[in-house]
């Protein structure tokens, strides 16, 4: 076992007059005041925020929203995983209901009727994009979100959809009808038809 | 102004002193406020903030450039600081003793402006009889330091009234504060009145307008002077009465509303009194080395007081400055530095200094 024994040098009677640190203060406040001080640097640290932003880093996670397939037709299909998993219980789902509003594209079975997103309780933690069978809610990049009122901090299907914007994938149920109108012709092709994404 | 020179000359004077003591208040309260601006502003520069730079009145947007220039100066913080100080509630805490709740933040702000009234901030104006000082005492300093003294009052009895343990130990350390620093204070100034001859201010003046500044001539006298005042305003590196971090907010923790901005106010006015103090002690008053006779004219005698008025600006921005220079001292430190290094300093420079008037300067 090696000790270390650190030096500790008493202070000189020139340090103890408090001179020299009076010098170091002077010159570090000054380097400071000099690079910020308007006519002399200009350059402050503050970013002023609302007429500046930060650039939101990409994977940011964000207020949840919905999207769309780059057909533009709604992904959710209303199982209601998010909305069983949400902590805060910040979502609410609709259904459609037995004879309710088909889905707006071919093959899925049911898309929600009201799809709610009540920002005041959402924490924001992920579980539902994380959840999601469909890719159809994901966490992006807005972080600020205000209202004048409780009832316009809860986000309605459609503004979800609207802010989402559109989230290109694998269309799911656009190849699971290729592949059954694929069964009509017979003999079956051996290769599947090529699919357009 | 015939009807002027015909009255009682005692009227005469009475309503030059009256004029006097207005403009002198008006222009210390307005100093008061802008020196908090500058505070705020040098103090954001200095860690690379911006300070304030968002209020201002709604008219400000009208003013093509200089309305948004002037709002990001900040030149409109001071008037919503003082509104909001006028219309916050007076809370007043159950069990104080109100007697000296009330009368402690009158305490401290009175002699802050009482100190102002020896000061000559300029030659004369007009003509040669009105001199601009609003009491020429022959006792000037004696006065400055039994007013300077009373000041301490205020914060022990805020102290000892709010009834809370934070502010009672900023009172206490006020009062020991304020024993060790104030003798050294008027230790150092001794040595500049054996120079001078004389304890009035204007003479002071007189004598630095002959034979030079007498920062040159004792400069140790005016480092104990300068420290010194720095403990007497409070400021750091010696707010022990203060010290946001361990106190609270010390002797003013219970106050708010108008009382807290009494004892914000005192302190401000403080700095300006030790400033003006400091520039007629040591920085030759109005004079400058080129510009030390009385002025004759109107316009020269506004040039002194605006001479003044600079110099005790530039140590109005030292007091600032020094404020993110330093550390707050500790307690022992700052009694250590009083009694064992500032009062035998004193003392030598005074022997030194009466040795050097006895026998050279006969």
């Amino acid at each position: 076992m090696s000790t270390k024994v650190v030096e500790r040098k008493p202070l000189s009677a020139w340090e103890r007059s408090y001179i020299p640190s009076f010098l170091g203060g002077l010159g570090v406040t000054w380097n400071h005041f000099k690079r910020t001080a308007p006519f002399l640097g200009n350059k402050p640290i503050t970013m002023e925020y609302p007429e500046q932003k930060w650039v939101v880093p990409e994977g940011y996670r964000g207020a949840p929203y919905l999207v769309k397939d780059q057909e533009g037709a709604t992904k959710c299909v209303s199982c209601q995983l998010c909305e069983f998993v949400c902590p805060p219980k910040a979502i609410r789902i609709t259904p459609p209901g037995e004879n309710g509003q088909p889905a707006d594209r071919a093959n899925a079975e049911k898309m929600p009727r009201e799809f709610e997103i009540n920002m005041l309780r959402c924490i924001f933690c992920g579980l539902c994009q994380e959840v999601c069978p469909e890719e159809a809610i994901f966490l992006q990049k807005d972080y600020s979100l205000t209202g004048t009122s409780r009832e316009e901090m809860v986000y309605n299907k459609e503004k979800l959809l609207k802010l989402g914007g559109t989230h290109a994938g694998i269309q799911k149920w656009k190849h699971k009808l290729e592949e059954a109108e694929a069964q009509e012709s017979f003999p079956v092709a051996t290769e599947p038809q090529k699919h357009s994404h | 102004m015939d009807f002027f020179q015909n009255l009682d000359p005692a009227v005469q004077f009475f309503i030059f002193s009256a004029v006097k003591i207005g403009v002198v208040f008006g222009v210390t309260m307005s100093f008061v406020a802008y020196s908090v601006l500058v505070e705020r502003k040098v103090s954001a520069w200095i860690q690379d903030r911006v300070g304030p730079n968002r209020t201002s009145p709604p008219i400000a947007q009208f003013i093509p450039i200089l309305g948004p220039f002037l709002t990001r100066l900040g030149i409109f913080q001071p008037m919503a600081d003082g509104l909001k100080f006028l219309l916050k509630e007076d809370f007043t805490p159950n069990y104080v003793r109100l007697a000296y709740f009330w009368l402690a933040p009158a305490i401290a702000v009175i002699p802050a402006f009482l100190t102002l009234a020896v000061i000559p901030f300029g030659s004369t104006l007009g003509n040669p009889d009105n001199k601009m000082v609003i009491a020429d005492l022959d006792v000037g300093i004696l006065y400055t330091f039994g007013i300077v003294s009373l000041g301490v009052y205020g914060i022990v009895l805020a102290g000892y009234a709010a009834n809370s343990k934070y502010p009672f130990l900023g009172g206490i350390r006020s009062t020991a504060q304020m024993i060790s620093y104030e003798i050294a204070m008027g230790m150092s100034v001794v040595s500049v009145f054996l120079l001078v001859g004389d304890l009035n201010l204007s003479k002071v003046i007189e004598y630095q307008a002959h034979g030079g500044w007498l920062v040159f001539k004792q400069p140790l006298a005016f480092f104990i002077f300068l420290v010194a005042a720095f403990a007497e305003t409070n400021r750091l590196p010696f707010d022990l009465p203060e010290s946001e971090s361990e106190l609270v907010g010390g002797y003013h923790t219970e106050y708010s509303s108008m009382k807290f901005a009494l004892f914000f106010l005192g302190e401000y006015a403080n700095m300006i009194a030790s400033s003006a103090m400091m520039v007629t002690l040591f920085f030759g008053g109005w004079t400058l080395p080129f510009l030390g006779e009385p002025a004759s004219g109107l316009l020269g005698g506004l040039l002194h007081i605006g001479i003044f008025v600079a110099k005790m600006a530039a140590f109005m921005i030292l007091f600032i400055w020094v404020r993110w220079m330093f550390p707050r001292f500790r307690y022992d430190q700052l009694m250590d530095l009083g009694w064992r290094r500032f009062i035998p300093l004193a003392l030598a420079n005074i022997l030194v200094t009466a040795l050097v008037v006895a026998f050279v300067n006969r």
